[in-house]
């Protein structure tokens, strides 16, 4: 399954480039892209891992941008 | 240039502004009257180093307050602090130099390099911010509401919530939220947001109605024939949307190299600092180059500049009814040198046409007699004689249809054939042979040839020039088709196509495509281009899959990787220097940033440059491969061919 999230405040383009790696990483995450000109997440991953993920992206973010949310939908 | 700045961008340009007057009059007494002088004394230099340092908090509090907050979550290699440690590192040199008695220099280098950080940040911001705007832009074809005619009158409801089957009106100005068939009414429509055409568009009673066209000067009451997550406005939107999110290889080499490229620049300044430092016992001078390391560590300049390019291409292409659906088909579509092309609907209109009448003399009695013949005809055959003849036939013919041969029609006496050669060879008539591609119509009357028409799939008006452009590119072009040998092999010879399959049967496309695409090289790409018309598996196997007259399929919008908005072949030349352009533009944003940074790590090292240097030139490189990717923005892709 594949899922877009908005993100606000997402100011860097090298944190959007970190974010990317860093939630690529995250276990169950079959693809992943930070977009920083749309301030855009999508994952494709199971439906079923989708919601630990997306909890544990957002802590990713936080980590690497404090500023910057993810809006979930 | 009229600036358009967000509330927190003004502050800060003010910000950054106030602060720069401060520091250039600062550096200005400093340098000129020796403030460190005046005051005198061991501890003299105290007084230019607050004074640098206010400066120094007043434009980088927030980059420190990050450092710190990054240094917190174990960010290392973050930029906030890397720039934190380079001004840092250059302050406590200066005072170091200070403490020990001599001529300091660095506090005004310090300030500068955080000011210039600070500018630097507010130009990407600026430019990011703009360039989403011209994106927002093409959002605003989203539309608010729908007024639905429901039992208790007009009522504006969400545009989700209109069902199909119901009946909204549009007013003058607004856009239409739904695709549906006009009921009633009559009006101009600016379609520019769908297809990029300036020109408006008329639409009555009866025909049908795109969401996203505005209706310019008549009322519309129109029938609702799809929902609006089906809608033209939402596909058009979730393309676009999505596109940002498909990167190119190009952008992911960047990501790459962002990811190596400031631990490796981090290292090396440690390294500068610590070996010769221990050789030579200089630590001062090789702590300052190693600060200048520093400065330039943020990847920055590449990292927003190219997808900001690759942005850039394609709103201009979507500006244009060119929608791709990612940077990497701007890659491909710079590359791609063949061509494949569906003949039916997508080289040739698609309907039948009558091309020519024999003898052409005759014409008009040859259409009039085969039009009576024909009359409330629904083969295409008999429609596009009846389009050609244009006037109303004659009534009271007795129509006879003879399947797979033609018509015979009788009236008073008079007995009309209209039908191909076997038709004529029943009735005994000796016809005189029409050559050429497509169908012969021979008409007879009582018994005597009278003349012939050919009637044919049109090629588009464009189709040749068209071909011609991309053979001038560098491209070849083949024709595919599932119609005879004779027809298809006239067609490509009309329109300067380079070679063609005919006979094909839709699962032979597939074939054929995978045929094609073995034989390319490795830096080629294959397009194809159809209508969408039972050609997705196509669609979707050719390196670049492009649909052509819009949305219409949902099958070839999926399949497709680029939708030509408008039914024109014009847009795939348009297409490709969209492409190359941006492909241009991002190599050039490579090359250049990745040379001027070499080069600021070679002079730093060696002593050459400064640190002032280091940070202009950070700067301004990123600041003018961020300026090269917004030319994208404003470029005419439109006249570059005329002027060649």
């Amino acid at each position: 399954m594949k899922r877009t999230y908005r993100m606000e405040d997402l100011d860097c383009a090298n944190c959007a480039a970190k974010m990317e790696r860093a939630i690529q990483k995250i276990d169950g995450v079959e693809a992943a892209s930070v977009s920083f000109l749309g301030q855009s997440l999508t994952i494709e991953a199971q439906e079923s891992e989708m919601a630990r993920i997306v909890e544990e992206a957002v802590k990713v973010c936080k980590r690497i941008e404090p500023d910057c949310r993810i809006l979930k939908r | 240039m009229k600036l358009d700045l967000s509330r927190k961008q003004k502050r800060n340009f003010y910000r950054i502004l106030i602060c720069l007057v401060a520091f250039l009059i600062l550096l200005v007494i400093d340098k000129t009257v020796w403030i460190e002088g005046r005051v005198g004394g061991e501890y003299g230099f105290l007084l230019p180093f607050f004074l640098y340092l206010g400066i120094y908090i007043a434009i980088g509090y927030d980059v420190i307050w990050k450092a710190v907050r990054n240094v917190g979550h174990l960010q290392l290699f973050d930029e906030n602090f890397l720039m934190c440690i380079a001004t840092l590192g250059a302050f406590a040199l200066a005072i170091f130099r200070g403490v020990r008695g001599e001529e300091i220099e660095g506090f005004d280098e310090a300030c500068a390099v955080l000011l210039f950080y600070q500018i630097g940040e507010f130009f990407q911001s600026y430019a990011t911010g703009k360039s989403r705007k011209s994106i927002a832009a093409l959002m605003e074809i989203r539309p608010d509401f729908a007024r639905a005619a429901r039992e208790t009158g007009l009522i504006e409801v969400a545009p989700e919530e209109v069902a199909v089957g119901e009946r909204i009106v549009v007013y003058p100005g607004e856009r239409v939220p739904l695709d549906g068939v006009v009921l009633t009414g009559e009006s101009a429509l600016d379609v520019k947001a769908l297809t990029g055409e300036s020109l408006p568009r008329g639409v009555k009673a009866g025909e049908p109605i795109l969401s996203g066209a505005v209706c310019l000067d008549g009322t519309l009451e129109i029938e609702v024939s799809k929902p609006f997550y089906d809608s033209t406005v939402s596909k058009i939107l979730d393309l676009v949307e999505n596109a940002a999110s498909q990167k190119s290889k190009t952008e992911h080499f960047i990501t790459r190299f962002a990811k190596y490229y400031t631990p490796a620049v981090t290292v090396a300044a440690l390294a500068l600092a610590v070996i010769p430092g221990a050789i030579t016992g200089e630590w001062s001078v090789w702590i300052y180059r190693a600060l200048s390391f520093l400065v330039v560590s943020c990847p920055c300049a590449l990292v927003i500049s190219i997808p900001l390019g690759f942005f850039a291409g394609i709103g201009a292409a979507s500006k244009r009814g060119i929608l791709i659906k990612g940077s990497q088909y701007l890659e491909l579509l710079n590359r791609a040198n063949r061509f494949v092309f569906d003949k039916t609907g997508t080289l040739t209109k698609g309907n039948f046409a009558v091309v020519k009448a024999e003898p052409q003399e005759k014409r008009e009695e040859i259409l009039r007699l085969a039009a009576n013949a024909e009359r409330g005809s629904s083969h295409p055959i008999g429609r596009s004689i009846l389009a050609a003849y244009g006037e109303e036939p004659e009534e009271g013919y007795e129509q006879r249809n003879i399947s797979g041969e033609g018509v015979i029609a009788l009236k008073e006496g008079v007995r009309i054939a209209c039908g191909n050669e076997k038709l004529m060879a029943r009735e005994g008539v000796t016809v005189q042979k029409l050559e050429g591609a497509g169908s012969a119509v021979y008409v007879a009357q009582n018994g005597v040839f009278v003349g012939a028409i050919l009637v044919a799939d049109e090629p588009k008006e464009d189709a040749a020039a068209v071909l011609s452009a991309l053979a001038k590119m560098g491209c070849s072009s083949t024709m595919l088709s599932g119609d005879n040998e004779a027809i298809v092999s006239a067609v490509a010879k009309e329109l300067g196509v380079d070679s063609y399959r005919a006979s094909l049967l839709p699962g032979d496309k597939v074939e054929e495509i995978e045929k094609i695409l073995a034989q390319k090289g490795k830096k080629e790409a294959v397009c194809f281009v159809g209508d969408g018309v039972n050609d997705a598996p196509v669609l979707s196997r050719a390196d670049i899959g492009i649909a052509m007259g819009g949305v219409g399929s949902d099958a070839a919008i999926e399949a497709s990787d680029v939708v030509l908005m408008r039914d024109s072949l014009s847009a795939l030349p348009l297409a490709k220097r969209v492409a190359k352009s941006t492909m241009r533009i991002v190599t050039e944003n490579i090359v250049f940033s990745l040379v001027v940074k070499a080069m600021i790590l070679l002079l730093s090292a060696l002593g050459i440059t400064n640190m002032w240097i280091a940070v202009f030139g950070d700067v301004g490189v990123a600041v003018l491969a961020i300026l090269n990717s917004m030319r994208l923005g404003i470029a005419k892709f439109e006249e570059k061919e005329e002027r060649k």
